[in-house]
């Protein structure tokens, strides 16, 4: 691309099939990021974590449900790789169908959360005066209890099953994403091209929708990796407390629950679902940090 | 020549901690179809905001806006969306004034989705639009953090050119460019003006671009019109104090100069409170008791050229 | 020479970026006397703040890198001096002014404090007596001694960049660089502070480099004058050989362009095109794209710098002895 042209340029009616190739802004973050290896690691990891998900049928050798009491906990063996827990189920196998249930809670309350939470911020950060400040200060009230005992609140009202431990730990998402938009949205706001937009006819809603948010998607995205890692602790601590999925579904959370009891004789019951998680949270920690850092430089020159 | 715009007795006031920020205090003057009024001043004399409120981007305390014969005040919401068409503007910063997530075709041809034209002639307008200021179409799809200031400008301009408006206020366009990608801006500027039968509102602290670009000129200071005259009358025949001293301030890069060096002394005062009687009598060199204690009127001398100054006969 | 206080022989700086290598400033030559005052001009991208930096020391290192060059100070090659003795320097014997008045000065301390400072650090007076000489600066610059303890948010842009021009000249410098100084202020404060720079200057003796876009200030300020293009000095001289006799054709465009106040009807006549891409120079005269004047020699050979009576251009126009019409 050369800048040296002048200003008139030669030809007129040049149509579409000109037209030079886009250079999304995107493509610098993706070059920031690759930089950075410990988030790749991280991001290695999700990607992983998705795949395992997606294909847990394909790679689990046994089925999870499949109870058989003549090999109850045995420990790790080269049929059973993790060990067979006190029903005789492959653990191995409960650990992989165990991703999918984590990333399920994941994604939806974090979808749940960055939806309404967003909206939110952005309508307050936008308007600005009393509707700010009232939704602000219901966003404090989530945030002044602590997240767990606000999801085990909202499960123990509407009742222990998937889609409200998702619906429970999504509301005390909320908050977070409502706080980290409407700054951004008062930062966006300022900026000569929304006035630019009010000049030229838009309406607020396409404001909104078409400059503001668009403009807070890197805060959003990072609060979002982050808040996956979140979620999924969330989702194992209320499986945990025996709020969450019921036995006999495999979920990490709970899994690490049933193994207590066996803690001595039998840690590996305990030991893969934890490190799992452990090792799950970390990596999209460090993705999400890294992300952070490789969009904070932004797109300007 | 049919006035297009008729202001009068204009004010703006922001409410801050202190009080209130007289940003626009009591401006009134007329701007003729086809001519380009410039609006002069510091930082802080209110010449943007007075801008902003020709094209309603934000609402006067009070005083009238008349479009065409037409106030503005009395306007329903439909109409005052439909004066869009008519007036628009172009910012000062053209890294800020284009939104970044969206490529340059999409930023030019925003107006003309949101009043409704369909994609393909859409595409069509925005390249014979992107020619007329002077970009390439191939650049439809790049964004804005790809192009050198000096382009981004001329996208800000074709955006405001694409829904052929008869006013476009003209917010400080040439002060973040280059010097030499200024003069070509300025050239384009007039050169739509007289293709496009525009009238301009030139906002701008450079006098002598304002000078280069203007028909008549108003000069303020601190939300005040002070001075008020055809172009180059307001340079052969400078009446006004402030006026001299903008003049008498603009570095020239000559050996000889004409003007004889007039340095004011002391800073502009708070806007929040601003000097009773005339506002520059703290800083002016022939203040006498009366200015400040009542401050002068606009009056026509004669010849379309107003002046706001006791001393003044 | 022997008023000669500082000479730049040669100076190429470049910055290695992800993108490529950017080439900042390309064979800078330049000598300034003592208490004399150079108007360095150019627009953004020119490469006047890069050479700036490069004489106090103060090029970001990851980026950007000093290929070869000599920056000679009153005797000294400041390239080659470790970075405990360019300390000593920097504040004391060259000083620098930068562009915005809002972020130069630190906004937790107090403006008399910025200013004793340096006082302190550099000529180990006590703290009594820097604060005595700081009220002194502070007079200097029509600000009220008494002023001291107030904080940078309680002056104007104005004030403010009187403060830090106090703290430049607080410890009597040899050399001060003056990168932008009036730029962001309004115009009547722009008169006001060049006329206080032009008074200062005179009754310290202090040599200054003045970096700027705008002519018009080179032409209150200046006794001589160097432009920048691309990294390089096009043309060189006097202001008197500059503003009376300009030669290269980007100086002569830039003159062209400015709308002239004084004049009753001025037309402008743009320079076409755009300043090159620092990644992307073009081969030969980096100005030759935009050139009216362009040859063919213009397009592959960089031409060599011919010198009259102390009026320097860069440009093939002029080469060789000869002179073209």
């Amino acid at each position: 691309m050369t800048m040296n042209e002048k200003t008139v340029p030669a030809s007129s009616g040049s149509g579409g099939a000109l037209r030079e190739k886009r250079r999304s802004p995107w493509w610098e973050v993706w070059r920031r990021l690759r930089r950075n290896k410990a988030a790749v690691a991280g991001m290695t990891v999700v990607i992983l974590l998705l795949f395992v998900a997606v294909f847990a049928p394909l790679i689990a050798p046994y089925d999870p449900n499949q109870t058989n009491i003549k090999i109850r906990l045995q420990p790790p063996s080269a049929e059973h790789l993790m060990g067979t827990d006190n029903f005789g189920r492959d653990m191995f196998s409960r650990v992989i169908y165990g991703s999918r249930i984590s990333l399920y809670v994941g994604f939806i309350a974090v979808g749940i959360g960055a939806v309404f939470g967003g909206i939110l911020g952005a309508v307050g950060g936008y308007y600005g005066g009393r509707l700010d400040n009232f939704i602000m200060r219901c966003m404090d009230v989530l945030l002044a209890i602590p997240q767990i005992i606000l999801a085990i609140a909202i499960v123990g009202a509407l009742g222990t099953s998937l889609l409200n431990l998702m619906i429970a730990v999504g509301i005390s998402q909320l908050p977070r994403y409502a706080r980290v938009v409407r700054a951004s949205t008062l930062t966006v706001r300022g900026q000569e091209f929304v006035e630019a937009a009010k000049a030229i006819g838009a309406s607020d809603t396409r404001i909104i929708l078409e400059n503001i948010l668009p403009n807070c998607m890197a805060p959003i995205i990072v609060q979002s990796t982050l808040g996956v890692a979140q979620a999924i602790l969330a989702a194992a601590t209320l499986s945990f407390l025996g709020l969450g999925i019921q036995p006999p579904t495999a979920e990490w959370g709970s899994m690490l629950s049933s193994g207590r009891q066996f803690l001595r004789n039998a840690p590996y019951l305990t030991f893969f679902p934890g490190v799992a998680i452990s090792i799950v949270v970390l990596a999209l920690n460090i993705f999400g940090d890294g992300l952070r850092d490789s969009l904070d430089p932004k797109l300007r020159q | 020549m049919p006035e297009l715009i008729v202001v009068e007795n204009l004010r703006k006031y922001f409410p801050v901690a202190a009080g209130n920020v007289h940003a626009v205090d009591d401006v009134s003057f007329t701007i003729d179809e086809g001519e380009t009024l410039g609006l002069v001043g510091e930082s802080g004399c209110g010449k943007s905001t007075t801008g902003r409120l020709l094209i309603r981007l934000i609402e006067p305390t009070s005083g009238r806006i008349l479009y065409r014969g037409r106030d503005m005040a009395s306007m329903d919401k439909q109409e005052l969306h439909g004066l869009r068409k008519e007036m628009q503007i172009i910012f000062q910063d053209p890294f800020s004034s284009i939104d970044p997530r969206k490529s340059i075709g999409e930023t030019i041809g925003k107006p003309l989705e949101i009043f409704g034209m369909g994609r393909k002639e859409r595409e069509e307008t925005v390249d014979a639009l992107m020619e007329k200021v002077g970009l390439s179409p191939r650049l439809y799809y790049k964004y804005p953090h790809e192009l050198d200031g000096g382009r981004r400008q001329r996208v800000g301009i074709a955006r405001a050119l694409s829904l052929s408006p008869s006013f476009i206020v003209c917010d400080e366009p040439v002060s973040a460019l280059d010097v030499s990608i200024q003069s070509q801006i300025l050239n384009l500027l007039q050169e739509l003006q007289e293709t496009m039968k525009l009238t301009y509102l030139f906002v701008s602290h450079d006098l002598s671009v304002v000078k280069h670009i203007s028909d008549r000129i108003a000069v303020m200071y601190l939300g005040k019109i002070v001075e008020s005259a055809p172009s180059l009358d307001l340079f052969r025949n400078t009446l006004h104090p402030y006026s001299q001293a903008l003049l008498a301030a603009v570095p020239i890069p000559k050996l000889n100069r004409k003007r004889e060096r007039f340095i004011l002394s002391g800073g502009v005062p708070s806007p929040i409170n601003p000097p009773t009687g005339c506002r520059f009598h703290t800083r002016c060199p022939w203040t006498m008791d009366i200015c400040s204690q009542q401050e002068p009127p606009l009056t026509d001398r004669g010849g379309g050229h107003s002046v706001a100054c006791h001393k003044v006969p | 020479m022997k008023d000669t206080l500082l000479e730049i022989k040669d100076l190429n700086v470049i910055y290695k970026t992800y993108e490529g290598t950017v080439a900042a400033v390309n064979g800078v030559d330049f000598a300034l006397d003592r208490g004399k005052t150079l108007g360095l001009v150019g627009e953004s991208g020119a490469g006047k703040t890069t050479t700036a930096l490069s004489i106090m020391g103060l090029v970001p290192s990851p980026p950007g890198i000093i290929q070869r060059g000599r920056v000679t100070f009153a005797g000294q090659d400041l390239l080659t001096l470790p970075e405990k003795d360019m300390k000593k320097i920097r504040g004391n014997r060259i000083s620098m002014i930068f562009q915005d008045p809002m972020t130069s000065l630190n906004p937790v301390l107090s403006v008399g404090l910025q200013i004793s400072e340096a006082l302190v650090a550099h000529q180990n007076l006590s703290e009594a007596e820097a604060e005595r000489k700081a009220a002194e600066m502070l007079e200097k610059v029509q600000i009220p001694g008494a002023r001291y303890r107030e904080y940078p948010h309680e002056f104007s842009g104005g004030m403010r960049q009187r403060v830090v021009i106090a703290m430049a000249l607080a410890c009597n410098p040899r050399l001060i660089i003056a990168d932008e100084p009036t730029t962001a202020l309004d115009v009547t404060i722009q008169a006001q502070v060049l006329e206080l720079m032009r008074s200062l200057k005179e009754e310290f003796a202090t040599a200054m480099i003045m970096i700027t876009h705008d002519l018009g200030v080179v032409g209150e300020v200046c006794d001589d004058v160097a432009v920048m293009y691309a990294g390089r000095i096009v043309e060189m001289g006097s202001l008197d050989q500059i503003f009376g006799n300009a030669m290269h054709p980007y100086t002569l465009g830039l003159f062209r362009c400015i709308p002239d106040i004084e004049e009753e009807s001025s037309t402008i006549h743009p320079i076409e095109g755009l300043m090159p891409e620092p990644l992307d120079l073009p081969k030969g005269c980096p100005f030759h794209p935009r050139c009216p004047q362009c040859m063919e020699v213009c397009r592959q050979v960089v031409p060599e710098a011919c010198e009259d009576n102390g009026h320097r251009v860069l440009c093939h126009l002029f080469g060789g002895g000869e002179r073209r019409a």
